[in-house]
């Protein structure tokens, strides 16, 4: 009788059924769609912070920053000869480490001793800057006619002069300033790293032996700017390197044009025995804090940046996004659900108030509440699940919206020292210890888990049992005698 | 059983007490037919809803052989309602959704009869009223008169003590009506029931050889001889089966 009877209510009250379902599952459909654009926000996050980090990277320990001493700003300095021939290409490359301080080497070693830490390694991070150009010497004429022509020297403009003195006219210089990242890696471990993100796409990737060969492996974005292929070959400070593999980072985005093994860039970065991050991998993901906290302790002048902390740096459309999904998505979706549950009550309760004579009725032929009080929860709990199918196969559709949209977000990434911004252009002290400020720009997807659609069956369960707790407890007041009363 | 005593019924309307039933005292014996009757206002469904135990009084008890429906746990008095008292309302008060058959089976439901009995128990009983063709049929498919064959099929269908009506006639033209109080008037002799019925139509009234009359709270029983035909009269309009 409970099932039957249920269907013909249900089948008789369509419109009020649907107008319930719909309220719910609009709620339940926005639940999931937040849910699962926070949950891709957060893989977005991810990717921006292995794409820093590496994979499987926990933490990284880099040199706490000190203030710049007094008078040792260090700026690019370029040389150039003034030669006496005109139009001579010159170049010069300007190599520094990235933030301008390291560690040693051997505090790779002893990270990697600390209780907790699974593995650790250390790799150092140039700056290239790169000038090319030439001079083109001016010509020196006499103001007075018939003078003779001299030459000016380098830099000469238009030079002016009275009484019959030549004038250096033309000359100039035209360079091209170009910079890059170079990222010296330990080759004998390459799992954990600035390499780890990335996939060898074209050619091969460093062998163990090769810890001091002129080899390198160039992101993909930088090979095709300057159209090089495996096999050719560029100079860095006058090291000519030969391009062994061309490799794809997993993010869109690369923070490191070029890697090269560990002990060439200390050579090229005049480093020798030192590394400006070591990346540390821990036994256990959930003991991270604990682990930078021991490193902290046991290793001093050290600064450890975990992925939490580094994920508070993170700004740009992702973060703005981030921010959006989880704090106006999250507080919509509780609004939307908390009008859903309160209409579904309130039809309910309405519904139950028409049908007085019914349930009298019933009561009068000896029903007792909580059969009534059943029957309307049984009701309500079925428009509850017709919602909660409803709003799952809307959010579902949403979610895959969104991830056939996949619309773009940049995120960048704040500099993360941990020596209080520190961080300079060149000129004044370098860029930030662990990475300067970098822009990335990520996909967007929505991924919908089973602990979503568990949330949303549980969502439309208590949006049921809510309705159903308001009509039941309506009914379940209602007098026998109420059946003798002439409403219809 | 009934024995009422000194039964008062009060109701509070905002600041206004309406008193509803005044002292009434009543003995109904088993097997009795009596008719209440009296003008709209005047108490006559209060009453009916205190001897069904749709209500309880502000004072004073009613006795069903010897159980005080007054007193007894609203669970006590739903288990009484569900097995002793079969009700008939003038607005047959019959669920839309379901079907006729259905609608007799929901009084069997509160006393745990399995379903494949309930439909059989229903099915007979809606046979017994002459409504055997009409099993499936909804409540909107049925006229005024073969739905209250349906709602009388319910009252009846678990064998009550007592029956119940409030105006079954009320709402049904006067061929109809004759043949609904008929048949009740038929099964009342055949089961040997307890039949209490409310009424404002008069020459139903007449028939009745009890006939209790409330006034503003207050009732006055008169025993009466039928003014025609009495019981056999009734027979002339068809009992509808041997239920």
């Amino acid at each position: 009788m409970f099932g039957i009877y249920l269907k013909r209510e249900l089948g008789r009250r369509k419109k009020a059924a649907l107008v319930i379902a719909l309220g719910l599952a609009l709620g339940i459909a926005l639940v999931i769609t937040v849910n699962s654009v926070s949950a891709g926000m957060t893989q977005a996050q991810d990717k921006v912070l292995k794409s820093l980090y590496g994979l499987g990277t926990d933490m990284t320990v880099t040199k706490a920053q000190s203030a710049p001493k007094a008078g040792s700003s260090q700026g690019p300095n370029f040389k150039f000869d003034a030669k006496s021939s005109s139009k001579t290409t010159q170049s010069s490359d300007r190599v520094m480490t990235q933030g301008g301080q390291a560690l040693a080497s051997s505090l790779v070693t002893k990270v990697a001793a600390q209780k907790g830490v699974a593995e650790a390694v250390g790799a150092i991070t140039l700056n290239v800057t790169k000038v090319d150009g030439s001079f083109t010497q001016g010509k020196a004429q006499s103001s007075t006619s018939g003078s003779s022509q001299q030459q000016g020297g380098p830099g000469g403009g238009t030079g002016s002069s009275s009484g019959g003195q030549p004038q250096v006219q033309g000359g100039g210089a035209n360079f091209s300033v170009n910079s890059y990242s170079v990222a010296g890696i330990d080759v004998t471990n390459q799992d954990l790293g600035p390499l780890a993100t990335s996939k060898i796409t074209s050619g091969k990737t460093f062998t163990a032996s090769q810890t001091d060969a002129k080899v390198a492996v160039i992101s993909k974005s930088y090979a095709k700017s300057k159209k090089y292929k495996v096999g050719s070959t560029f100079k860095i400070s006058g090291t000519k390197f030969t391009v062994i593999g061309i490799a794809t980072p997993d993010s869109s985005e690369s923070t490191t044009d070029v890697f090269i093994p560990l002990k060439q860039a200390q050579t090229l970065g005049d480093s020798k025995n030192k590394v400006t991050t070591i990346y540390v991998k821990a036994t256990d993901s959930k003991q991270i804090s604990t682990v930078k906290k021991t490193i902290q302790k046991n290793i001093s002048g050290t600064t450890v940046t975990t992925s939490a902390d580094l994920a508070s740096t993170v700004s740009g459309s992702l973060s703005t996004a981030s921010n959006l999904a989880t704090s106006v998505g999250k507080w919509l979706s509780i609004a939307v659900l908390a009008a859903a549950f309160l209409v579904a009550a309130l039809l309910t309760s309405s519904a139950v108030s028409r049908r007085v004579r019914e349930f009298g009725t019933l009561k009068a032929l000896g029903w007792p509440s909580r059969k009534v009080t059943r029957q309307v929860v049984g009701e309500s709990m079925v428009n509850g699940l017709i919602g909660g199918g409803l709003g799952i196969a809307l959010g579902l559709a949403a979610a895959y919206a969104v991830t056939a949209i996949s619309p773009k977000l940049t995120a960048q990434l704040g500099n993360t020292g941990g020596g209080g911004g520190m961080g300079g252009g060149p000129g004044g002290g370098g860029p930030g210890q662990q990475s300067a400020s970098s822009t990335m720009e990520i996909a967007l997807s929505a991924p919908v888990s089973l602990t979503t659609i568990a949330l949303a069956v549980g969502l439309a369960v208590t949006g049921g049992l809510i309705a159903g707790a308001m009509g039941g407890w309506r009914a379940s007041r209602m007098r026998p005698a109420d059946a003798l009363r002439s409403v219809s | 059983m009934y024995r009422l005593t000194g039964v008062t019924k009060r109701y509070t309307r905002g600041k206004e007490t309406v008193e509803a039933l005044r002292g009434i005292d009543l003995t109904i014996e088993d097997g009795d037919q009596l008719v209440i009757q009296g003008p709209t206002g005047g108490g006559k469904s209060t009453l009916l809803q205190m001897i069904g135990g749709l209500d309880r009084p502000t004072e004073g008890s009613v006795e069903l052989d010897g159980v005080d429906l007054a007193r007894i746990s609203e669970t006590k008095l739903t288990r009484v309602r569900a097995e002793n008292i079969g009700i008939i309302f003038q607005s047959f008060n019959l669920i839309p959704t379901l079907t006729a058959q259905e609608n007799v089976e929901t009084a069997l439901v509160p006393l745990g009869v399995k379903p494949a009995e309930r439909r059989e128990r229903a099915a007979e009983a809606l046979r017994s009223v002459g409504l055997g063709e009409r099993l499936g049929h909804a409540p909107a498919e049925l006229s005024g008169g073969q739905q209250q064959r349906v709602a009388i099929a319910r009252a009846l269908v678990k064998k009550p003590k007592v029956l119940l009506a409030d105006e079954p006639t009320g709402n049904l033209d006067e061929g109809t009506r004759d043949d609904i109080m008929a048949l009740l008037e038929g099964l009342w002799r055949e089961h040997g029931l307890t039949f209490i019925m409310v009424t404002h139509d008069s020459s139903i009234a007449r028939r009745a050889p009890r006939l209790a009359t409330i006034k503003a709270g207050q009732l006055t029983v008169t025993e009466q001889q039928p003014s025609y035909g009495g019981q056999q009269q009734y027979a002339q309009y068809g009992n509808q089966g041997g239920y």
